[in-house]
């Protein structure tokens, strides 16, 4: 049975797309088979974060309006088998994206993969509320800071009412993710802890990413940080996210980026 | 007094806590179609214990918290010592 995730946040710049890329490698490097669909038409950046940006041809707006087949527009990733994108379009606007077209490739795409997983743009607006509309399941993007958290509230509240499932009266499986998370500073009281967020937003977690170097590289490369650098705290946390995403109940921990003793020396100081 | 606090070093994370707490609290009822319920709420409240205590209109706080499985109505209405409660309420 196919799952549509939608990973949202409401708030830019968060963390949506390297999670939408690590989270779909995760799940395909574990078995699954998986696409990951850009909604922010215009702002495409899934292609280039997935380090597909030279090989996009047809775009899901293409596939929405019937001017390409889905089979065209796919473009299967070359490092892990079962992983496979559906670009955005650089070059339309959001009101290219209609309701039924969208309705349309979902459904196909639904026959097709184990999971669909997709990449909300920022805002309330139409992009975020079609790309939540037939998801089974929302990834809620948060870094412990106030206009993130304000943000993921108000999108919390949308996923309880403009979702299919949520109109047909049915569950809607929310959980969040916590982004650029530094385990020292919360502790010094200068971030939201990880219990703060939780009390406020009352969902449940589904992990927890540190502020880490390995994602940054991981942008840079063009490859998810699950295959750049599996090895990484960052890495790690999204490996065990995607496996809680499977069902599979294994704790949440707080991560903590290995430092090496240079590092430990003299990183401290400096920051 | 922390020892952090003793050296001037106050944090900020209690506050963020505290700040989002109160607006969420108010943004949760205004997104969700009855922008007007706390209003309301207090108004009928303050009315209802009016009839039967003298109270201040100001004293008379009306919270609401979301929780995972429910959320909370809280009512906080503070009467002074030296008023007189009208026979009505005490017989009720």
């Amino acid at each position: 049975m196919a799952k549509v995730l939608v990973v949202t946040s409401g708030k830019g710049g968060v963390g949506k797309t390297t999670t939408t890329a690590a989270l779909g490698a995760a799940l395909a490097q574990s078995g699954q088979s998986v696409v990951v669909v850009d909604f922010d038409v215009g702002l495409r950046n899934l292609d280039l974060v997935m380090g597909a940006e030279r090989r996009v041809v047809y775009d899901f707006i293409n596939v929405v309006q019937g001017d390409a087949k889905l089979n065209q527009a796919l473009i299967k990733d070359k490092r892990v088998d079962m992983l496979h994108l559906l670009a955005a379009s650089q070059t339309r606007d959001k009101d290219a994206l209609t309701e039924e077209g969208v309705a349309r490739v979902i459904d196909e795409l639904r026959q097709r993969f184990d999971w669909v997983i997709c990449d909300s743009p920022a805002g309330i607006e139409r992009g975020a509320t079609l790309a939540m509309r037939h998801a089974d399941v929302a990834v809620v993007v948060t870094n412990p800071e106030v206009s993130s958290v304000r943000d993921s509230d108000r999108i919390i509240g949308l996923l309880d009412a403009k979702t299919i499932r949520a109109e047909r009266g049915e569950r809607m499986e929310k959980c969040l993710l916590l982004t650029r998370y530094d385990a020292a500073r919360a502790e010094r009281g200068e971030m939201l802890k990880v219990a703060d967020v939780l009390d406020i937003l009352s969902i449940p977690l589904i992990g927890i990413i540190p502020e880490s170097t390995a994602v940054l590289n991981a942008s840079n490369l063009g490859s998810p940080v699950t295959i750049s650098n599996p090895q990484s705290a960052a890495a790690q946390a999204y490996l065990q996210a995607a496996q809680r995403l499977m069902g599979i109940d294994i704790p949440v921990t707080v991560p903590a980026e290995r430092r090496s003793f240079f590092q430990g020396l003299f990183g401290r100081r400096v920051a | 007094m922390s020892l952090l606090s003793f050296f001037g070093r106050r944090t900020t994370a209690p506050q963020a806590r505290e700040r989002l707490q109160i607006l969420l609290a108010h943004e949760r009822i205004a997104t969700s179609g009855q922008p007007d319920l706390l209003a309301k709420l207090r108004e009928e409240i303050l009315e209802v214990v009016g009839r039967h205590v003298a109270i201040e209109r100001d004293k008379v706080i009306v919270k609401m918290e979301r929780g995972a499985g429910v959320s909370t109505l809280e009512v906080d209405v503070e009467i002074p010592n030296d008023v007189q409660i009208t026979k009505r309420a005490v017989g009720a």
